[in-house]
């Protein structure tokens, strides 16, 4: 069982389009049959890691590599990336995007498709597969007519029907809801007990992967691996606050509360953990004492969805009975599993789409009469890619796009509120800059500036930070805030339960087309139908509640919040 | 096939429809090439009227005059049957085309051109092309809404052809952006799983020959030798009634 299968000896590398390397140092050994995550926030080399282990680098992504990396004791420089795929399978992230075959059995027998395996046993192994994977029902079904847990089991299917020895899964969890997210994970243990296989898990979302075990977790920023050891060892240290990963959010509030965070607790999951009797009362006394922030909510209401229904041409009933209030300058998230009508709802509001019952209300006025375009002047929508936003090759002139198209300012007005975005954005100082040289949230950036330069009174975000790791999520969010603070409504659509609990203050809960809750966000996770329904699960927090014997966990997390708000305004002002 | 017999051509259409009644297609999912094939149809006629008013008389050979309309254009009898023939033409293939669009799998069809030769790398680019076009619509509307929301409008009849021309271009530019993605994204799954390893390769979806395509196959051998022959009975492509 020692046997080394992945093997980095001083391993570096440098991709062929830019100066500086993006690996440096790599020593890394991989045994047969461990079970490993590897961890990092954006560009700390994760992914170039993984490209270099199944063979897109250099099939795709050519590169100079020094030092040695060995695949099941041969040398990366004789293998191909087809030698490397009959040895190690890779999940890529985003199961929609990566769906080849038209049907599901079909995608299933892809890889046996190219190793020229004969129809008889080709049918007989993606059977075989899709049983293993609980998707045998579906094998005539289109992949994109699935739900989201289920395209991934095909996606897993299609790589283990060819006999691999390692799974490679890259961001499984990248645009999952949380219960499927949870699911995943267990999913991808049992395949790991199973069938013994070496399984390397890469992912920034670290409580969620630590649902199951795992044996190691390594630790990479700025193209190194700077921590290699147990969950429970890592989480006892501060390297994941150094590098900007996301504590569990326990771990957190066991800080807060003063407790040092030690191996012999077992930190790496919350069912693992064990405080003492002392530590509980620590946590108790904590909770007490911590302040709640009382945040003023305006009455007025800026939006209202009255007993709005909508129905798609082709029959799907998308809306049934929606009435939602949106108050002037709040903050407000609207949750759901993929499907549940969050996107719709924004559709009509921006009147992309026609409601056939109902109406949407600006400032008390019917708005069924306004154009899109007239709409847009209220109500800014920003698309979850900002790569299908952006038309423009400067920075500037997207940003003034809408001012110039509507043709009434002169050309000094319009530079002149375009400079008052940028700056408002944090973008001024690049103002004159190209946007492909932007990162990915600076282009959200740009896409939310180009929307507030129309002076809408509201803005909605749809999934403002999907993919994006803790530090990202952070720099987007505060930036939100900011513009929140200054009277800007937002509303934000999400299956982020993160997202919902630190920004918002209150969230509509859709499910099936129906507003099945419409209350404060730590109130909607207490609510375990709801939870069950909208597809989000319960918060490690309130089970460290329960854990500690406070019976109010809502307030426990409301509390917590409040605190962690406090906390980052300080880091902030540092 | 260059026929322009009217005998075969109704013939044809007769078939077409059948085809279409048998498969089972609904109406209302391909009304909008219907549609378009007709504005097409109307079109061609109209343009052949106006440019060569009496071609039908030189494939004829003969002119029978009805009446004058306006200016050089006069009501011919062999206008009339030749263009009646170009309309046939459009009722004996469109539904055909339908037919075979709407009901064959890409799998099959791409599976079906590896076995006749043609490399499966062609084969299976014609596959994910048709694959990814719903995709690539979905994208492209809720884009084209985003930008509607931004004041870009597509169809605005107040704008010049070069303004509506500049927008299109500026409508397009984050569609080609996020379909290199998307192809980057694929390219790289596809990799992975072992595809152009081989010259050769095996289909999931491969269908074996049965009784039925070989009737299928022999029919179409028959229409092709048919309209072959007609050439040779009419002396070219067309059916002349005004010789008889």
């Amino acid at each position: 069982m020692s046997e080394n299968v992945i093997e980095f000896r001083n391993f570096g590398f440098k991709y062929a389009a830019q100066a500086e390397p993006t690996l440096y140092d790599i020593n890394l050994t991989i045994k047969k049959g461990e079970k490993v995550l590897i961890c990092g926030p954006s560009g700390c080399g994760k992914s170039t890691l993984v490209h270099c282990m199944n063979g897109l680098i250099p099939a795709s992504y050519p590169g100079q590599a020094t030092g040695e990396l060995l695949i099941d004791g041969k040398s990366f420089r004789d293998l191909d990336i087809f030698s490397i795929s009959k040895t190690i399978g890779t999940v890529l992230q985003d199961a929609d995007a990566q769906f080849i075959g038209l049907t599901v059995g079909e995608d299933i027998a892809f890889a046996l498709e190219n190793d020229r395996v004969p129809l008889d046993e080709m049918k007989k192994r993606v059977r075989e597969a899709a049983s293993l994977l609980g998707v045998d029902d579906y094998l005539h079904h289109a992949p994109h007519e699935l739900s989201g847990g289920l395209k991934q089991r095909v996606g897993f299917a299609g790589v283990l029907v060819d006999d691999v020895s390692i799974l490679l899964f890259d961001e499984p969890l990248a645009n999952l809801d949380p219960a499927t997210g949870k699911t995943t994970m267990e999913l991808i243990d049992e395949i790991h007990q199973r069938t013994g296989d070496t399984v390397i898990i890469v992912e920034h979302r670290l409580e969620d992967v630590l649902h199951r075990d795992v044996d190691r977790v390594i630790l990479m920023d700025e193209g190194r691996i700077i921590s290699d050891c147990t969950p429970a060892r890592l989480l006892s240290s501060n390297l994941l606050i150094e590098t900007g990963i996301r504590e569990p959010l326990y771990i957190t509030a066991l800080k807060y509360a003063g407790i040092s965070i030690t191996e012999d607790i077992e930190p790496q999951r919350i069912e693992t953990l064990s405080l003492d009797v002392g530590q509980r009362e620590t946590v108790r006394s904590w909770y007490r004492s911590a302040p709640v922030e009382q945040q003023a909510v305006s009455e007025e209401i800026v939006i209202e969805a009255r007993d709005l229904g909508f129905t798609y041409d082709n029959g799907h009933t998308a809306l049934t009975d929606i009435d939602i209030a949106i108050r002037k300058g709040e903050m407000m998230s609207i949750v759901g599993k993929n499907g549940a009508g969050k996107s719709t709802f924004a559709k009509i509001l921006c009147g992309f789409e026609k409601p056939q019952h109902g109406g949407i209300y600006l400032n008390g006025k019917d708005m069924s009469g306004l154009s899109i375009k007239e709409r847009a002047k209220h109500i800014g929508y920003v698309m979850q890619n900002p790569n299908q936003m952006i038309n423009k090759s400067m920075i500037r002139d997207e940003v003034g796009l809408a001012l110039v198209l509507e043709g009434k300012l002169t050309r000094e007005q319009i530079d002149e509120r375009v400079d008052e975005v940028l700056g408002i954005c944090g973008l001024y100082p690049y103002r004159n800059w190209p946007i492909s040289a932007l990162s990915y949230g600076q282009k959200k950036r740009v896409t939310i500036a180009s929307i507030l330069a129309m002076g809408p009174q509201v803005i909605i975000l749809d999934e403002p930070t999907a993919g994006q790791d803790y530090r990202h999520y952070t720099e987007i969010m505060e930036f939100l805030r900011e513009l929140n603070s200054r009277g800007i409504t937002i509303v934000l659509i999400t299956h982020d339960m993160h997202l919902m609990l630190e920004y918002c203050n209150r969230a509509v809960v859709l499910s099936g087309g129906r507003k099945i809750a419409d209350t404060a966000c730590e109130a909607v996770l207490a609510d375990s139908e709801v939870v069950e329904k909208a597809r989000l699960k319960e918060t490690s927090l309130s089970t460290l509640a329960q854990l500690c014997g406070i019976d109010d966990p809502q307030d426990f997390i409301r509390r917590f919040i409040s605190m962690d708000r406090e906390v980052r305004d300080q880091r902030r002002t540092v | 096939m260059t026929t322009f017999d009217t005998r075969l051509l109704a013939a044809l259409a007769v078939l077409a429809f059948v085809l279409m009644a048998v498969s089972r297609i609904r109406i209302s999912d391909v009304k909008i090439l219907f549609w378009f094939s007709f504005v097409f149809m109307v079109l061609n006629n109209v343009l052949i009227f106006l440019f060569s008013p009496e071609h039908g008389c030189s494939i004829y050979g003969s002119r029978t005059e009805i009446c004058h309309l306006f200016l050089r254009y006069y009501l011919v009898n062999e206008q009339l049957f030749y263009q009646f023939n170009v309309v046939l033409k459009y009722l004996a293939t469109i539904p055909v085309v339908i037919v075979f669009v709407s009901t064959t799998d890409p799998s099959e069809f791409a599976s079906s051109l590896n076995r006749i030769g043609i490399s499966y790398k062609i084969a299976y680019s014609v596959s994910l092309a048709l694959r990814y076009i719903p995709d690539i619509q979905r994208e492209y509307h809720d884009i084209s809404n985003s930008q509607q929301a931004r004041g870009l409008e597509m169809a605005s009849r107040k704008q010049s052809l070069i303004k509506r021309l500049k927008n299109a271009v500026m409508m397009i530019f984050p569609l080609i952006i996020s379909s290199m993605d998307r192809i980057e994204r694929i390219a790289n799954a596809m990799e992975l799983r072992g595809f152009g390893k081989d010259r050769k390769r095996t289909w999931y979806s491969a269908r074996p020959f049965r009784v039925s395509d070989y009737i299928a196959i022999a029919v179409c051998i028959l229409m092709l030798a048919a309209s072959i022959a007609l050439n040779f009975i009419n002396g070219g492509r067309y059916f002349n009634p005004f010789a008889l």
